[in-house]
């Protein structure tokens, strides 16, 4: 999770190596080239082997069939419906999930009894994979959105809360007597110093944390909805229709890999700052 | 107007890292705190600057005993402890956040004067270690600071960015008559700097010797004068004697 982007730190010193970062550069087609190459070899192997009869179409739906059910879906209007409630449900448990691991974890950072009040009782609610929870949820907040969302919230609450604890935590100590020289009260410290150092640890949580909200999302959704990508998931199952499955799974690739994209954008924005390790540079 | 240290005294964990130290620091004068690694001279810098609090003894200034971080010093670190997100301007100014606009222009002023023209918009990241420690002496300027203290501020550079740093803090020192205490293990960066010398010396570090330097700055740095100092110096440290 805590995959550093090699692309956008290269310095802007030179106009050679802007030339080297920028988007016209050749290399960076190359790039692309090289990561399309293998999927684009298994579909078309995946379309031959199904046309071809080797897999059965009851089991794995050629790509072009998969296709046809995503457009089909997408003409009845009926997959943005899906598409919408999902996204929906892991933004609302994301933000809530972040906005209580925030004002946690900024407690527990600056002020040592937080610590000893809330990190025990934080780090034993960890351990229990949080899956186990869904069944009380649901029973306390019935199957609406309030159980899932919290689901979600659970999963996103963790890393988000580790990370910016750690981030927090691990401020280098000169950095403070900087601050101190010039007289900087407690909380102008902490904007100025403590917060902007431990931006990029608080940024991996919040990308670790997105990822889980994708997976309990899922989750949430199998056990109990009318609407959403996983939804779509149970619904294939029971009409044995493969190629819904497919056309989800599809679906959270793309929207889990997007909001991922946007974090990380995010994050070279912010962090332009850093003083990154470039591969073979 | 001086800097008056009386019996000032530091102990970490029941070792004692300095001891009785009693020193006067006129207005202007730049003073040098040399010694071997360990003797305690950071620890005692790190008390005037009011970092450290935990010493006994009292450090006046002005006639006021001083006990906290105090407005008029300035604090040189041996790191340049740039903050890493912010440019070379925003870290010049990080001490005048908040101050009037033309405070701000006028700390500007700085980045010429240190020799960063053009380089206002890079990071930290992007300096080598001179520039780096640069931008820390312009940052430690624009609060117009009365005593300067530095902490071997030189010594993690090479040796020629080490000389032209040397030579701007002797510009800085004619302009503003800035008071100076420069903690340093560089026998020859004292002599070329300061007007007083300090010796410290053992475990916990005391004063050994104050040895006044008489010469007229700018000093040649490979004057018989100064060598024959620097003989005297490695006798009171009892350096060539191992």
């Amino acid at each position: 999770m805590a995959k550093v982007s090699n692309q956008v730190s290269s310095s802007y010193f030179s106009r050679k190596e802007h030339w080297e970062s920028s988007r016209w550069h050749p290399r960076r087609y190359g790039r692309i080239w090289l990561g399309c190459l293998l999927p684009a070899l298994i579909v078309v192997f995946w379309e031959f082997a199904s046309r071809q009869g080797l897999v059965e179409a009851y089991q794995l739906p050629a790509p072009t069939v998969i296709l046809t059910k995503l457009i089909e879906l997408t003409q009845s209007g009926e997959l943005a419906g899906h598409i919408y409630i999902t996204v929906y449900r892991v933004f609302a448990g994301f933000l809530l999930g972040s906005v209580v691991a925030i004002i946690l974890a900024v407690l527990v950072g600056f002020w040592r009894k937080a610590e000893y009040i809330f990190d025990p009782i934080i780090q034993a609610f960890r351990s229990i994979p949080s899956l186990a929870w869904v069944p009380l949820f649901i029973l306390w907040m019935g199957i609406g959105e309030s159980s899932k969302i919290t689901m979600i919230s659970v999963g996103v609450f963790f890393p988000v809360y580790l990370n910016l604890v750690s981030g927090i935590l691990t401020v280098d100590r000169k950095l403070i007597e900087v601050g101190k020289m010039y007289k900087l009260s407690f909380l102008q410290q902490v904007w100025r110093i403590v917060l902007p150092a431990s931006l990029p640890s608080f940024l991996i949580g919040l990308r670790s944390g997105l990822g889980l909200g994708w997976m309990f999302v899922v989750a949430a959704e199998l056990m109990g909805a009318s609407q959403g990508l996983g939804y779509l998931l149970v619904l294939g199952q029971n009409t044995l229709s493969p190629e819904t499955i497919l056309v989800s799974i599809v679906l959270f690739a793309i929207i889990g890999k997007l909001s991922d994209w946007v974090l990380k954008l995010l994050e070279a924005r912010l962090l332009r700052w850093q003083d990154r390790f470039v591969r073979g540079g | 107007m001086a800097l008056v240290l009386e019996q000032v005294s530091r102990t970490f964990n029941q070792v004692k890292a300095v001891s009785d130290v009693n020193l006067t620091i006129q207005a202007g004068e730049i003073v040098g705190l040399l010694g071997t690694s360990g003797c305690g001279k950071s620890t005692l810098l790190r008390a005037i600057s009011g970092l450290d609090q935990h010493y006994t003894g009292s450090i006046v200034l002005n006639d006021h005993v001083i006990t906290g971080i105090h407005d008029t010093i300035g604090f040189i670190f041996q790191e340049p402890r740039l903050l890493p997100w912010l440019d070379v301007k925003a870290n010049i100014t990080f001490g005048l956040k908040g101050a009037p606009a033309d405070e701000i222009e006028r700390a500007l002023r700085f980045i010429d004067y240190v020799g960063l023209t053009g380089k206002e918009a890079l990071y930290p990241r992007q300096l080598s270690g001179g520039m780096a420690q640069r931008v820390a002496i312009a940052r430690a300027l624009v609060t117009s600071p009365e005593t300067l203290l530095l902490d071997e501020p030189f010594s993690a550079l090479d040796a020629f960015t080490k000389m032209q740093l040397q030579d701007l803090l002797l510009r800085i020192w004619q302009k503003y008559q800035t008071t100076m205490v420069l903690v340093t293990h560089d026998i020859d960066e004292a002599l070329y700097l300061c007007d007083r010398i300090i010796i410290l010396k053992g475990q916990p570090g005391t004063v050994v010797d104050d040895i006044k330097i008489k010469q007229q700055r700018p000093r040649d740095r490979g004057s018989v004068e100064l060598a024959q100092y620097k003989t005297d110096i490695l006798a009171k440290l009892e350096i060539n004697n191992g």
